[in-house]
């Protein structure tokens, strides 16, 4: 049972979370501008990399709120949750600081 | 009763007590502090079970978790079985027999509670022997959150079963005194009788505790009999010691065979002797302290066995002192004996050949072989082990960031070097956690001469069939030979997982504690592998078999999955209803009248919904309230229709789809108030549907203004309808104009109804008139009981889901989930209408013109009708063109999603998604059913009041 660090409750078991996907995925624009295959691009597309994976989550059983993390897909291992509103701080390589508190490292 | 094999002076047994038990239905005594397998050979009972294969007589072969023989079935109080007799506590009026394989679960439901208990800490130490009470010790004094767990019922771990000195004293005085240090640690819990079995992620240890099961029949009924620890620790100290294991010789599983260690144990700890004559057969020192404390304790050891060429002089020393014959470079070959070992074969092994034989009567041959440090849990936790030549075992490669082991489970096997490695081991964890503690004074060994090298042997050749080891027994319990996994490599096995699987050699409930090791280095000879490079096989959770029961904990019976009933439930149950499971609703399914079929119940309520009146308990519906200024607009990007230009007191039906276009749910909303609106979804889909909004909302739309909160349990929603609805309402709710002009379809009012504060709206599931009543769930059952009474002379009916069922399959409502699977659209279940045109975008709208969607021979919902008026299609069933089922594959066109037998049509009817369905409307289809296919007409699937004619009643 994996530990979880929710940006805004900290460190819970991963039985309180719902997996939601690839991060950074933005609705399109103007879908209309899109032919049927940049279209199913979007929906039904997705990135499978081997390593650090930026990710949505949400704390469903426990604050309803989704933010992002970056998981490792081969060791599992969390390095970084963040905020959802935060627009792409993982590619950055800076470790979030915002909702930090005593007792919700960041690893 | 008398125990012939007691020991005098020796052992932590309470001898002025006398425990009575059974086993194999004779009588017995032992004490407190015996295990049943040390009270049976106090008794001079060896004999145990029938071996699971071969049916040969097995005895007690370790003293331990790692018995592989030793199985029993528990008969009273509480039938039990594959237990190991050497963990099972004795008590008084314990009645167990021997087990040959498989037991039996008691037929009736076991009384005892079990429950789970979650615990945090800084470190968990597991094992009470010398390393492990060092750490704990050493972690105590820093001040640090510690757990030890250790699974005797008393700590001392290999202590118990040695005559060794701490501080020239006994060196339980030491640990009685460690134990009363930690007592007094506020941050310290010891708990005793507690197994860890499992290693899982971010250091949570999963231990068994076992709390009454020593006390038999007086066990407290009020206090569970075992608990499963949940234990979140950020450090953990494996200090679970080592196993020893045997060597494989020709008929090694007689009982009276037993492990040399075991047999010290059995003295020390028990006070019993496990035999009269013994010889010892040995690889390596360690068999040396039990020959010299069993001489003294007065069993004659007829020989040491020693495979070394070199026995160290102190140990040959003391030997001659005891007048015991040590037999270096020779091996055991093979034993006699009928239902007990009587003698043991022994001869010179040099050079791989064996000398002359020469037997040696016993009733006690002793094993050593070597020990395996037990790291089950360590490896569990992704731990690397690595081979130690000098040992003949698997040990830790290295500690891990938060998992470390100490003592002889990382192969040290001296108790200075225990003790001290344990003190170590928590220094390294204090040091992980960011902390230091003082340094512990250890106590003093007795001065102990260098170790001698271990000679390992894994096989001693057979002298009867040479190199097959058709007799030679590896894992006891699987009764798998060394034949077999001869075999196995033979068959080209390369890897000692496959061989493992091949022979089920580890695979019984000991996880071949015993035979593991064992079968890689006999594995590695065959294939002419170096160990190290082969390595062992992988040990996997729980390292320890556990209960069904200790997994549920509480969580049985009502408690096993979350019931959830609405306010009105006391009230259907009162009325005779049955009960449909919907997620983990219960739902009035329908309610007989004295003998009435379901068929009969069901055609009556939807009679009375169609000509007078009905009622449902309709609470169940999901209901999640939507406000702020932007409610509008995110319920417009959501539903396929308009939601923003609904005015306040009007309801429209709305569907919401997936980006790909599909319909996800469906349901109504309507507006409470200029920001807040309420919508249903269907009963199962609530909590999908909340989460799909929060998920828009928060991670694409932050920027609207908007909360969304679930209020499914704060409403009792009933619906009441029927031509006659309109009557009854009008009575209980004397203040609400009920008039058509004034009330409206698809509108809604506040109104008292019966007195109390309601949202009473105009919607239809049934196409009939129909209001839908919702109250405070508290307010529900006064409401639902003024609404039947009034409703009575009227005979007003309640009716359950089967009947909603027929009379919204009727209209062709359909049920996202039964008539939809995610991929049918609005337009694919006939509902355009929903779908508006005038709103740039919403999700799924992208997806309709995709080419794939627009394609016209997509699935789509109809109606079927039977030829035969009386038959009833399952759901589920396919549909095909033909009368004669074609050879395979066959085409299907698509399937049956609900039918049912309509009291309006007088008919069977059914829902189906059809292949080109809307084109297809007129045409016959088939549906092949036991061995024939039933013609279908293919319809519109509203099959009852197209028009709409009464809804207005």
């Amino acid at each position: 049972m994996q530990l979880i660090t929710c940006p805004w409750c900290g460190q819970r078991e991963e039985i309180e979370f719902h997996y939601g996907g690839q991060a950074h995925i933005a609705y399109p624009e103007d879908p209309y501008a899109l032919d049927d295959e940049q279209w199913a691009q979007y929906v039904f597309f997705r990135d499978n990399p081997k390593g650090p994976f930026a990710e949505r989550w949400v704390h469903a059983a426990g604050c309803r709120r989704w933010f992002n993390a970056l998981r490792d897909t081969v060791t599992h291992e969390f390095l970084a949750v963040h905020d959802i509103r935060a627009q792409h701080p993982l590619t950055t390589g800076t470790a979030p600081a915002a909702h930090q508190r005593k007792g919700q490292e960041v690893s | 009763m008398t125990n012939p094999f007691r020991a005098r002076g020796h052992g932590h047994i309470d001898r002025d007590t006398t425990l009575t038990f059974t086993f194999d239905g004779r009588p017995y005594a032992g004490h407190p502090g015996d295990t049943l397998a040390s009270a049976l050979l106090a008794n001079g009972v060896h004999h145990v079970a029938g071996s699971s294969k071969y049916a040969r007589p097995r005895g007690v072969l370790a003293a331990g978790v790692e018995e592989p023989n030793a199985l029993v079935q528990i008969e009273a109080p509480f039938p039990e079985p594959m237990l190991t007799a050497t963990t099972v506590e004795l008590y008084d009026g314990l009645v167990a027999r021997g087990l040959s394989g498989q037991g039996r679960l008691s037929g009736e439901p076991d009384p005892a509670r079990y429950d789970t208990m979650h615990a945090h800490c800084d470190l968990l130490v597991v094992g009470a022997g010398p390393a492990g009470l060092a750490a704990t010790l050493a972690a105590a004094r820093s001040g640090v959150r510690v757990i030890l767990v250790h699974e005797l019922p008393q700590p001392g771990g290999s202590l118990l079963g040695s005559q060794e000195l701490l501080d020239g004293r006994p060196a339980t005085e030491w640990v009685g005194a460690v134990v009363a240090e930690l007592d007094t640690c506020p941050d310290v819990r010891v708990l005793r009788r507690t197994t860890a079995f499992g290693h899982y992620d971010d250091g949570l240890v999963l231990a068994l505790e076992k709390r009454t099961d020593h006390l038999g029949a007086a066990a407290p009924a009020h206090v569970s009999r075992q608990r499963v620890w949940r234990i979140r620790a950020k450090q953990v100290v494996y200090a679970t010691g080592a196993y020893e294991r045997p060597v494989a010789f020709d008929d090694n599983d007689r009982p009276g065979i037993m492990l040399a260690g075991a047999a010290r144990t059995y003295l020390n700890r028990f006070g019993v002797l496990p035999g009269r004559q013994a010889v010892v057969f040995t690889t390596n020192d360690s068999a040396y302290p039990a020959v010299l404390e069993l001489a003294d304790a007065g069993v004659r050891v007829a020989a040491v066995i020693d495979a070394r060429d070199d026995v160290p002089a102190h140990w040959r020393t003391a030997c001659d002192e005891r007048g015991i014959d040590i037999r270096a470079g020779h091996v055991v070959t093979g034993t006699s004996g009928v239902e007990h070992v009587s003698r043991a074969h022994v001869a010179p092994f040099g050079q791989g050949r064996l000398g002359d034989r020469q037997g040696i009567d016993c009733d006690l041959l002793l094993v050593s072989g070597g020990w395996n440090p037990a790291v089950a849990l360590f490896s569990q936790a992704r731990g690397s082990l690595r081979y130690d030549a000098a040992i003949g075992a698997f040990v830790p490669a290295q500690d891990l960031d938060a998992v470390r082991t100490a003592g002889s489970a990382t192969g040290t096997f001296t108790l200075a070097g225990c003790l001290a490695d344990g003190a170590d081991a928590a220094r390294r964890a204090l040091s992980a956690l960011g902390t230091t503690g003082p340094t512990i004074a250890l106590p003093a060994t007795s001065p102990q001469p260098d170790a001698a090298p271990t000679r390992v042997l894994w096989r001693v050749p057979s002298p009867r069939d040479g190199q097959d080891g058709a007799h030679q027994f590896v894992d006891l319990q699987r009764d798998a030979l060394v034949s077999d996994v001869l075999r196995a490599t033979g068959a080209g096995l390369r890897s000692v997982e496959h061989v493992k699987r091949y022979t089920t050699i580890g695979t019984a409930h000991d996880q071949g504690r015993t035979s593991g090791v064992m079968t890689s280095g006999i594995v590695a000879e065959a294939l002419g592998v170096d160990v190290a490079d082969l390595g062992t096989m992988r040990l996997r959770p729980p390292a320890v078999p556990v209960a069904f029961a200790a997994f549920a904990g509480r969580n049985r019976g009502e408690l096993f999955d979350p019931v959830r009933v609405t306010a009105l439930h006391p009230w259907h149950v009162e009325h005779g209803a049955l009960f449909e499971n919907v997620g983990q609703w219960k739902r009035p399914w329908y309610y007989p009248k004295a003998d009435e079929t379901m068929e009969e119940a069901v055609l009556r309520e939807c009679r009375a919904a169609r000509t007078g009146v009905a009622m449902m308990d309709g609470s169940t519906l999901g209901k999640i309230d939507v406000q702020g200024p932007d409610a509008g607009v995110l319920l417009d990007r959501l539903y396929t229709n308009m939601m923003s230009t609904l005015k306040v007191g009007r309801i429209r039906y709305g569907v919401m789809c997936g980006v790909d276009g599909m319909a996800l749910d469906d349901g109504t909303v309507i507006r409470v108030a200029e920001q807040e609106f309420l919508l249903t979804t269907t009963t199962g889909n609530a909590a999908k549907v909340l989460e799909w909004m929060e998920e828009w909302l928060q991670t694409e739309w932050p920027d609207l203004r908007v909360h969304l909160t679930s209020v499914t349990e704060h409403w009792v929603t009933i619906p009441l309808v029927g031509p006659r609805s309109r009557d009854v309402l009008a009575l209980v709710a004397p203040g609400l104009d009920v008039d058509n002009d004034a009330f409206p379809f698809m509108s809604w009012r506040a109104a008292d109804v019966a007195g109390i504060p309601a949202r009473v709206c105009r919607i239809s599931f049934s196409g009939e008139l129909a209001y839908e009543i919702n109250v405070p769930a508290w307010h529900g059952i006064t409401v639902w009981k003024a609404l039947f009474e009034a409703g009575s002379p009227f005979g007003i009916t309640p009716y359950g889901t089967e009947t909603m069922h027929v009379l919204r399959a009727e209209k062709a409502y359909p049920i996202i989930g039964q008539d939809t699977d995610g991929t049918i659209t609005p337009q694919d279940l006939g509902m355009s209408w929903v779908v508006s045109k005038k709103k740039p975008d919403f999700i799924g709208k992208r997806s309709f013109s995709r080419r794939e969607n627009r394609r016209d021979d997509r699935k789509q919902l109809v109606g079927l009708l039977p030829a035969d008026e009386q038959l009833l299609l399952p759901e589920g069933a396919q549909i095909i063109a033909t009368s004669d089922i074609p050879a395979p594959p066959v085409p299907m066109l698509g399937h049956v999603t609900s039918s049912y037998r309509s009291d309006a049509l007088r008919r069977t009817f059914a829902l189906a998604l059809v292949r080109s369905g809307t084109q297809r409307i007129g045409d016959t289809l088939y549906v092949p059913l036991d061995g024939r296919t039933i013609p279908v007409t293919v319809t519109d699937p509203v099959l009852f009041d197209k028009e709409g004619t009464r809804r207005d009643g």
